[in-house]
C-alpha cells in the first residue's frame, strides 16, 4: 500500500472537531526528497494537519504512515523516535520564552545528543548563521519581532538535521528580503541534505516558486494537486481562483454562516 | 425539569472526566520522578523558584501569626495564671496547624498561582506542543522537576514558618508582655512530642505539599490556551488548593489526633 517514493502517505483521513469535519476523507502522499506545498483558505486545517502527521492528534479514521509507520498506532517511545527526525515549525515559532534564543536552538541538541559544549556552540551558530539571526543569539524571544521568532524556531527544527521539517506558514510577517532568502533557503537545505519539506502557506506566488508538487484543500477535502505550473493553469474554477487569489468564484471566502441580511435584522 | 437533569448529568461527567484527567497526569509524572536523577539540576531550579522565592513571604507570615498567638495566648493564659505555659501553647498551634495549614494557603497564592499560569502560557503559546514535537515529553521535562519540587519545598517552608512563629511568640511573650524566659522554653521542651505533634505536622505539610502543587500543576496543564483560560485557571488553583487544604486539614487531624 504504501510506496517507496513518498514518505508521507495519508489514505481516506477523516478528522473531526465535535461535530464539524475538518477533514472528510482525504489523501495524500508527500514525495521524499521534495518540497511540497499544502495550501488552502484559513481555516481549512492545513495546521491540523502538520498535528496529525507529528502524531498530535490523532485522526477520527483513516491512517497516516510516514517513513513507513503508522504514526496513530505508535506508542508514545516510537512516537518519540519517529518525531526526533521531524522538525516542525510553528505558526507562532514556539520558542521557550524564558531562555535566549542561542539556548533555544540548543535545546533539542542538548535534550537529544550527549555532544561536549564546544560543539554544541558552533552548532548553534552555524544553523543561526543560516537564518542571518546570528547576531540576535543573546536576546530573549520577547525581544525578537514575529518574522525573527519564527527564524530562530526555523533554527531550531533544523537543529537535529531532520528527515524532513513542516513548515507552517514560513512566510508570514517576512518582509520581501528575508522572505527571499527564507525561499532560497527552505529549497536549499531540501536539496544539500535530501529533505523532504512541507510547507503550509497561502502565499501563492512564494509557494509555487518553491514547491515541487502543490496540494490545495479545502472543506475537508483535497481540490486539486499536481506540479506548480499545472495548476497555475488549471482548468478548475475553483484552483484558477485561488492560485490567482480572486476574491469571486466558488471558493467561499466566509465562515459558514446564515445570510447578512437576516443576521444583521435579528430575524432568527 | 428534564433540561436540568441533563445538565445535573453533563457537570457530573464533567467532573468525573477533570478527575480521571488529574489522576492520569499524576501517574506521568511520577513516572517522570526516575528520569531527574540523572539531571538534577532541573530540580534545583524549580526548588528555587518553588521554594527559595516563597520564604519571604512565609517568613513574615510566620513571625507575625506566632507574634499574634503570644498576644492572645498571654491574655487567655494569664486569667487562669498560667502564662508560664505560653511556649507550649504557642508551639503547639504552630506545628500542628498553623505551620502546616497556613503554609499551604500561602504557598497556593505564591507558587501554586504562578505554576498554573506559566505552565497555562506555555500551552498556550504552544510551548508545550513545541517541546513534544521536538520529542521532549513536556510532563517529564517541566511538571514532574515542579511537582518535586514542591512536595519537597512544602515542609521545609512550614518548618520555617513554625520556627519563626515561636521567634515570634518568645518576642511578644517574654520581650514585651514578661513571661519568664526558662519557662517559656522548658514548659514547650517537655510538652512538645516528637511524634504527635512535630511528626505529624511534617506529615500534614508533606499532605499538602503533594496536593497543592498537584493542582497547580493539573489546572496549568488542563487551561483553556487563552489568556482568560489562563486567568480562570489561576483562579481555580488558588480556590481549589485552599478547600483542599482545610478539609484534608480536618481529616487528618481527626485521624492523628482523635482517640
Ligand atoms: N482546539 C480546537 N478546538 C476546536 N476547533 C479547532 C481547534 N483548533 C482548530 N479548530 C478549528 O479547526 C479548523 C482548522 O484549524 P487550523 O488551525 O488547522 O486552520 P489553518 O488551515 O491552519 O488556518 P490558518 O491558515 O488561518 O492558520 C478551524 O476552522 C478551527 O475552527
Ligand atoms: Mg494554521
Amino acid at each position: 500500500m504504501i510506496d517507496d517514493g513518498s514518505l508521507v502517505s495519508i489514505r481516506n483521513l477523516r478528522f473531526y472537531r465535535g461535530e464539524r469535519a475538518i477533514f472528510d476523507g482525504i489523501d495524500i502522499d508527500i514525495p521524499r526528497g521534495k518540497v511540497t506545498a499544502i495550501m488552502g483558505p484559513s481555516g481549512t486545517g492545513k495546521t491540523t494537519l502538520l498535528k496529525l502527521i507529528g502524531g498530535q492528534l490523532r485522526p477520527t479514521s483513516g491512517t497516516i504512515h510516514v517513513d513507513g509507520e503508522q504514526v496513530d498506532r505508535l506508542g508514545i517511545r516510537d512516537l518519540y523516535r519517529l518525531r526526533m527526525r521531524m522538525g516542525m515549525l510553528f505558526q507562532s515559532g514556539a520558542l521557550l520564552t524564558d531562555i535566549p534564543v542561542f539556548e533555544n536552538v540548543a535545546y533539542p541538541i542538548r535534550e537529544h545528543t550527549g555532544l561536549p559544549e564546544s560543539l554544541i556552540r558552533k552548532l548553534v551558530l552555524l544553523k543561526l548563521e543560516a537564518v542571518g539571526l546570528r547576531g540576535a543569539r543573546d536576546l530573549m524571544p520577547h525581544e525578537l519581532s514575529g518574522g525573527m521568532a519564527r527564524r530562530v524556531a526555523l533554527a531550531r527544527a533544523i537543529a537535529l538535521d531532520p528527515m524532513m521539517i513542516m513548515y507552517d506558514e514560513p512566510f508570514t510577517g517576512q518582509d520581501p528580503i528575508s522572505m527571499g532568502v527564507l525561499v532560497k533557503l527552505i529549497r536549499a537545505l531540501n536539496d544539500a541534505s535530501r529533505l523532504t519539506s512541507i510547507v503550509v502557506s497561502h502565499d501563492v506566488r512564494e509557494a509555487a516558486q518553491i514547491a515541487d508538487y502543490i496540494y490545495i484543500i479545502s472543506n475537508g477535502k483535497v481540490i486539486e494537486h499536481g506540479a506548480p505550473d499545472a495548476m497555475m493553469n488549471s482548468a478548475s474554477e475553483w484552483t484558477a481562483q485561488f492560485m490567482n487569489g480572486l476574491a469571486d468564484g466558488p471558493v467561499p471566502f466566509h465562515y459558514p454562516a446564515p445570510g447578512l441580511e437576516q443576521d444583521l435584522l435579528g430575524v432568527a | 425539569m428534564l433540561e436540568q437533569l441533563v445538565r445535573l448529568g453533563r457537570i457530573g461527567i464533567g467532573s468525573l472526566e477533570q478527575l480521571g484527567r488529574g489522576h492520569l497526569l499524576l501517574l506521568h509524572m511520577l513516572a517522570g520522578i526516575s528520569a531527574l536523577f540523572t539531571r538534577p539540576r532541573l530540580l534545583v531550579n524549580q526548588l528555587y523558584s518553588v521554594g527559595v522565592l516563597s520564604i519571604l513571604i512565609i517568613a513574615i507570615s510566620g513571625t507575625f501569626v506566632g507574634m499574634v498567638l503570644g498576644l492572645q495566648g498571654y491574655y487567655i493564659l494569664s486569667q487562669f495564671g498560667a502564662e508560664q505555659t505560653l511556649g507550649v501553647m504557642v508551639a503547639a498551634s504552630l506545628v500542628r496547624e498553623l505551620g502546616p495549614v497556613v503554609t499551604a494557603l500561602l504557598f497556593a497564592g505564591r507558587a501554586g498561582s504562578a505554576l498554573t499560569a506559566e505552565i497555562g502560557l506555555m500551552k498556550a503559546t504552544e510551548q508545550l506542543s513545541g517541546l513534544e514535537m521536538m520529542a521532549v515529553n513536556p510532563v517529564k521535562r517541566i511538571l514532574t522537576p515542579r511537582f518535586l519540587a514542591g512536595f519537597i519545598a512544602m515542609p521545609m517552608l512550614a518548618a520555617m514558618f513554625s520556627a519563626l512563629g515561636v521567634m515570634g511568640g518568645y518576642f511578644v511573650g517574654v520581650g514585651l508582655l514578661g513571661v519568664d524566659d526558662g519557662a517559656f522554653w522548658s514548659q514547650m521542651q517537655a510538652k512538645i512530642d516528637l511524634y504527635d505533634d512535630v511528626l505529624n505536622g511534617v506529615i500534614k505539610s508533606l499532605v499538602f505539599g503533594f496536593v497543592c502543587t498537584w493542582i497547580a500543576l493539573f489546572q496549568g496543564y488542563n487551561a483553556v490556551p487563552t489568556s482568560e483560560g489562563v486567568s480562570r485557571a489561576t483562579t481555580r488553583t488558588v480556590v481549589h488548593s485552599s478547600f483542599a487544604v482545610l478539609g484534608l486539614d480536618f481529616i487528618l487531624t481527626a485521624l492523628m489526633f482523635g482517640e
